[in-house]
């Protein structure tokens, strides 16, 4: 498992994302995508590798925001941020 | 200041939400200097308080941050501040680490980046009561250990518990000169990042810390209030209660504040001569600001409903809420908070959208900040609802309290629109950052509820003895001078300056119903939307006829206007500019006379708009 933000490693699509989950499952995080300033805030406030998600909450019609649990603390995030979090 | 040896300069940093404001409010109570940091608009807070030693402190309260590679203008200037970047603003010599006891993982992650800077530090674990009811047990001396520094327990809410703060504030010396920032700081690169993470997570096992689980309480509040459907009924159930409670509930007070000042008036009238002094005093000064001063009811209620829920964790939940919907024209669920505090004021509204990063996203906040009915506003929605608005009540609701409603809801509605098509204008761009902390729930503290309002309280009676007190007394002068000439028919106001200005006006005005006198009062309106209530006292208590004196000024426009001129003037409001200070807020805010002349011009191309429609619906359909 690589920790290391890049895009030069960037998984195919058909890796596992975040946003792929339902309201209420729970999973780890394995990387986070690209290295901008999204990225960076995302990893700052938890979002590494091996770090435990739950999906709190999302908002109708089209699961954008979302509000997912890491470390103890919630984050609301639009869908293409939590698109960026690639799951174990 | 400097001259005094004894005086330590310490800063607090922390993650937002973590409790640093409570604690601030703790040690420095009322003593507190809020400004802005030189040639940017972040609010600098500073508080004095001395020990039981007699040393003084200098307490600054830094914005919140989770990292010291800034996203935003506040974060920055944490940053600079603790690297003494920042002009005549001296490096601190101590900085005190907030971290909320039961969310430690990133205060902690923040206290590894900060030790780096080679300041003395003290964390402190705030709301340990809370932890400690939650079972948390932590091994402090292990953390301080790892560490490499104190770190202690504070209570911020309850009196007393930043005491073992200030004993270790005491230990320590104050240097001899401000401490150099260190050779070669670079910002943290993402892996130091995750490696800070690693380190925290390591030294947080040592100590015994377990991440809290989410109480049941919570899990189950945010299963109502964050679902699509109950969440979006309670939140605008709830700021319609905020907008009923806001006139029903001020009434008695402002008929109180109405009786003393028609009462001062009187007693002044009575006790001088006739002359130009007693006019100044009663027309001028006490009937003009005494009108303005009556809607502090309405504002403290307003503002109190604002800062509690701000406190209770709710409001970034409706933030989270609104995100799609303020998405759709373009706006950022961030901006949501920046506008609900326009609410109140469009001045710190302007100023809360620094936390937007995007600044395309920023600025089309600012531009439709002023949009939001502020309180300013108010005093003259009050004044004509309760003038052409009969008091009646529906069931639960009440006619008054709908209408104001409907107002307000015009403010939002037509944000969204100008906001929409300035999406259309620049393009569309989807990269809006909305990564927004959602705290858990908490009662709003008493203590610090008191000391906000005290703070919007104090600003609001300031304008009103300041510039609105010096407005009156001007309007005073040009509506009294020149003396109507020898065997004048009308009132003396109509030969006066701002009679003659206000006729010349009423020309432009009179497609959309506006008299002179509203004219008149829409001048130093300008200056301040709640003077045009004030003027409008003036104009009339001035226009003579000593019944028009005594009866309030409601019930005086009711019968001299039409009701569509009234609904018109309702209408203007909602869109009108008539503020200079924000207008010179937006400059600064956005470094040049673009924007605040873009937001005149469309400002009052809208309320010229609204208001000819408005006044001639009414005509047609009152016909």
């Amino acid at each position: 498992m690589s920790a290391d933000p890049s895009r030069a490693d960037a998984p195919p699509d058909s890796h596992r994302r975040l946003t792929m989950l339902a309201v209420g499952d729970r999973a780890r995080v394995a990387l986070v995508l690209e290295d901008d300033p999204i990225s960076r805030r995302l990893i700052e406030v938890g979002f590494v590798p091996g770090a435990a998600i739950e999906v709190i909450a999302s908002m109708w019609p089209a699961a954008d925001p979302l509000a997912i649990r890491v470390g103890g603390s919630t984050f609301a995030l639009r869908r293409h941020e939590a698109e960026r979090i690639v799951i174990a | 200041m400097s001259a005094e040896t004894a005086e330590l300069r310490v800063a607090l940093v922390g993650l937002p939400n973590c409790g640093k404001t409570a604690l601030f409010n703790r040690l420095t109570g009322s003593r507190q200097k809020v400004a802005n940091y030189p040639g940017v608009t972040v609010e600098r807070k500073e508080g004095i308080f001395a020990a039981a030693s007699g040393r003084r402190y200098r307490l600054l309260d830094l914005p919140g941050t989770y990292s010291l590679k800034p996203t935003t203008l506040d974060e920055a200037i944490t940053r600079d501040v603790a690297l003494g970047r920042v002009a005549h603003e001296p490096r601190p010599e101590t900085i005190v680490l907030v971290a909320d006891a039961t969310h430690l993982p990133l205060s902690l992650r923040l206290a590894l980046e900060v030790r780096r800077l080679g300041l003395p530090m003290v964390m402190v674990l705030n709301m340990s009561d809370v932890a400690r009811r939650r079972g948390f047990a932590i091994d402090r001396e292990a953390l301080s250990r790892e560490l490499g520094a104190p770190v202690l327990e504070t209570v911020a809410t309850r009196s007393g518990g930043a005491d073992a703060l200030i004993a270790e504030l005491e230990r320590l010396a104050v240097p001899a000169q401000p401490l150099a920032s260190p050779a070669g700081w670079q910002e943290p690169t993402a892996s130091e990042v995750t490696a800070t993470h690693a380190e925290a997570a390591r030294m947080l096992e040592l100590a015994g810390y377990r991440e809290p689980l989410r109480s049941r309480a919570v899990a189950m509040a945010d299963r109502i209030l964050m679902n699509p459907f109950a969440g979006m009924l309670i939140l605008a159930t709830l700021l319609f209660f905020v907008f009923q409670a806001v006139f029903s509930w001020a009434a008695w007070p402002m008929d109180l504040i109405d009786a003393g000042v028609t009462a001062l008036a009187e007693l002044v009238r009575g006790a001088l001569p006739d002359g130009p002094l007693r006019s100044l005093l009663a027309d001028g000064v006490i009937a003009g600001v005494g009108s303005v001063i009556v809607f502090l009811p309405q504002i403290v209620i307003l503002f109190a409903f604002i800062l509690a829920l701000e406190d209770s964790g709710y409001l970034p939940r409706a933030a989270y809420l609104l995100d799609r919907v303020m998405g759709s024209v373009g706006l950022s669920g961030r901006a949501f908070i920046p506008l609900l505090s326009s609410f109140a004021c469009a001045i710190p509204g302007i100023m809360a959208t620094r936390t937007i990063p995007n600044l395309r996203d920023r600025i089309v906040t600012i531009l439709v900040a002023p949009l939001m009915t502020c309180s300013a506003r108010l005093p003259v929605y009050a004044l004509l609802i309760a003038a052409f608005i009969p008091q009646r009540d529906f069931g639960v609701f009440n006619l008054q309290g709908l209408v104001l409603f409907v107002l307000y809801f015009a403010g939002v509605a037509s944000a969204l629109l100008v906001a929409w098509v300035a999406k259309l204008i620049a393009g569309g761009q989807s990269n809006h950052l909305l990564m927004l902390e959602l705290p858990d729930y908490q009662w709003p503290n008493l203590r610090n509820l008191a000391l906000g309002l005290w703070e919007k309280t104090r600003v609001f009676l300031a304008r009103a003895g300041g510039i609105i007190l010096a407005l009156m007394v001007l309007l005073w002068f040009l509506s009294t001078y020149p003396a109507p000439p020898v065997g004048a028919t009308g009132p003396a106001i109509e030969y006066s300056f701002a009679g003659q200005l206000g006729k010349a006006l009423a020309i432009v005005l009179a497609p959309i119903g506006f008299n002179w006198q509203i004219a008149i009062a829409l001048i130093p309106g300008l200056a301040a939307r709640e003077v045009a209530v004030g003027a409008l006292g003036t104009v009339y208590a001035l226009s003579g006829d000593e019944e028009a004196v005594s009866t309030a000024l409601s019930s005086v426009i009711a019968s001299e206007w039409g009701l569509a001129t009234g609904l018109a003037l309702l209408a203007w409001y909602v869109f009108a500019p008539q503020c200079l200070a924000t207008l010179a807020v937006v400059r600064r805010e956005t470094n040049g006379w673009r924007y605040p002349l873009l937001m005149l011009v469309y400002l009052f191309a809208l309320a010229y708009l609204a208001a000819f429609v408005t006044y001639r619906v009414t005509l047609a359909v009152a016909a």
